[in-house]
């Protein structure tokens, strides 16, 4: 049988789809490369400026750093609870994705004013936990990306027989550290990585927590600089695009084996 | 267990409940209806939360019309293997991409300097600015948030046109069935769950999206920036105004859910 040829609607949609998210950022390209003087093209008198000027640096250091602590405490917190739950507490699963999905009903702008009033004004809870992004933000952010990196370590599990895992590394004398270390998680890593670069793009992303805690991350300073030098803060905006499609990027490319649409997720960040 | 319990109850839960109580406070800490009621009575808040969901509502039905579409000639029969995985990893960039560097994507292209502004006026001499268009109101701002709508929509209903069987367009063609037929029997009855739920999740998707629209205009009423000027204290002085309007939203966003998750179960009936 003769293959079916695309159809004229179908290339007509299509193309209008591509149109709707190519335009604008080619037109933020365009602009990025603007002279600062005239404002004709083509200079890259934007770029340099960012490359040194230290805001940008402090920012997208801190920013980084973030991503990663919150990687690291999500982890920490999620994967032995999904294993305990898929292992012993089948019964809670619904349970957990069911907080899972509270993250919809309570977004960030009333995430942030809970987290002000409750820490801030009622418990007074000190400086060192308020004042520090790497304590406050941390700690929200891991609520954030809570839905992500349990939709993904889910799914990882239920890929995986955690009984026979866990019953043949114990009766070969393992630990349950060493079984959940060396055992699970060499099992669970395409899962894992994948979570942690979903996270990666929401806390580098991450602008409504930040800016009314007041905190000054990548995102703030993207702000702040399109108030005042708007052919730089096309390139870093363009740059803020690029993290974003690095960190997705990777997780198609570690997910291969995987269907396209799982590895992606059904994912709505803050906007 | 008991580590993941702790921390949910302390930076989610405690924080959630004290927005809900503080909402029902006065100044004094006595309970009071007031707060809740001024949502409804006051001119300014009314208006915010009607430009709001208006806002989400116009993305919602729009981004889902024009993301099904996308989606199902992207995935249909004919349509190369190549294109599908292109738009999905699109999609699934796009949908991530939000907040200030989107509000300046925009304002790149659609600003009063934008390049596709100044490409209208310099080859076809329209000034879209002229003529009634800002990028900074209410159009602006839907415009901006199609952006990830689109795509949300995308990665929220390709699987399940995936579950439209071939057989079942076949079936109906061999028994004398029309297109429209198709699509009218078993096409739309099969896809309306989904297409229900994809739109409540861009409803909720736009209704609580603060950062775009304040990359855009901070000047627009709508209710996330209104929370956000109220927080930044240039605009109220009483802390339980915040809390009750943040409450608002909790419950437009709840009801939302409560609808969500019956459709939900029905349309995971078709799924393979």
């Amino acid at each position: 049988m003769r293959r079916p040829r695309i159809s004229l609607s179908a290339v007509v949609w299509l193309t209008l789809g591509a149109a709707y998210f190519i335009i604008p950022l080619v037109a933020t390209g365009l602009f990025s490369l603007r002279d600062v003087q005239t404002g004709k093209c083509c200079s890259l008198a934007a770029y340099d400026e960012i490359i040194h000027s230290s805001a940008f640096w402090t920012t997208i250091k801190l920013s980084f750093r973030l991503s990663v602590e919150t990687i690291v405490v999500s982890l920490l917190l999620f994967v032995p609870t999904i294993y305990w739950v898929h292992l012993k507490l089948p019964r809670m699963r619904p349970v957990v994705s069911f907080l899972a999905l509270i993250p919809f009903v309570i977004p960030p702008i009333i995430l942030v004013v809970g987290l002000l009033g409750f820490f801030k004004d009622t418990i007074h809870a000190p400086f060192w936990y308020l004042g520090n992004p790497n304590y406050f933000l941390v700690t929200a952010y891991v609520i954030l990306a809570f839905p992500y990196v349990f939709f993904s370590l889910d799914a990882g599990f239920r890929a995986i027989d955690v009984h026979t895992l866990t019953e043949a590394s114990q009766s070969l004398g393992a630990s349950w550290r060493t079984t959940l270390l060396r055992v699970i998680l060499p099992n669970i890593k395409v899962a894992a990585l994948s979570a942690a670069f979903l996270t990666l793009a929401i806390v580098m992303g991450e602008f409504t927590i930040a800016t009314l805690a007041a905190f000054h991350t990548f995102s703030t300073y993207i702000a702040e600089i399109q108030q005042t030098e708007a052919y730089p803060a096309a390139a870093v905006s363009l740059l803020s695009f690029l993290i974003t499609w690095l960190a997705m990027g990777s997780i198609l490319l570690i997910g291969r084996q995987r269907r396209v649409g799982d590895a992606v997720a059904v994912a709505e960040v803050e906007h | 267990m008991i580590p993941f319990f702790a921390y949910v109850t302390l930076f989610l839960f405690l924080p959630s409940a004290y927005v809900m109580v503080g909402a029902f406070k006065d100044q004094h800490g006595g309970y009071t209806l007031s707060n809740v009621a001024d949502l409804v009575s006051t001119p300014n808040i009314r208006h915010a939360y009607r430009l709001s969901i208006e806002i989400s509502l116009v993305t919602a039905i729009a981004g889902a019309l024009f993301g099904v579409l996308v989606a199902y000639a992207a995935i249909r029969e004919g349509s190369p293997r190549w294109l599908r995985s292109a738009f999905t990893t699109f999609s699934g960039v796009a949908a991530n991409f939000g907040g200030v560097p989107l509000a300046f994507a925009f304002i790149a292209t659609l600003g009063n300097l934008g390049i596709v502004t100044q490409f209208l006026y310099n080859v076809f001499g329209i000034d879209i600015y002229a003529n009634g268009f800002s990028l900074f109101t209410k159009t602006g701002v839907e415009l901006a948030y199609l952006y990830f709508q689109i795509p949300l929509m995308f990665l929220i209903i390709a699987p399940a046109i995936d579950g439209l069987r071939t057989e079942w367009r076949e079936a109906s063609a061999n028994l004398g069935g029309s297109s429209f037929q198709y699509w009218r029997h078993i096409g739309l009855p099969v896809l309306f769950p989904s297409l229900l739920g994809a739109v409540i999740l861009l409803f909720g998707n736009a209704f609580a999206a603060y950062a775009t629209a304040y990359g855009l205009t901070s000047a627009l009423n709508i209710v996330p920036l209104l929370i956000g000027a109220d927080l930044r204290g240039n605009v109220y002085f009483n802390p339980h105004e915040g809390q009750a309007l943040a409450f608002g939203m909790f419950a437009v966003l709840a009801g939302m859910m409560l609808l969500y998750l019956p459709l939900q179960r029905r349309a995971s009936r078709w799924a393979r």
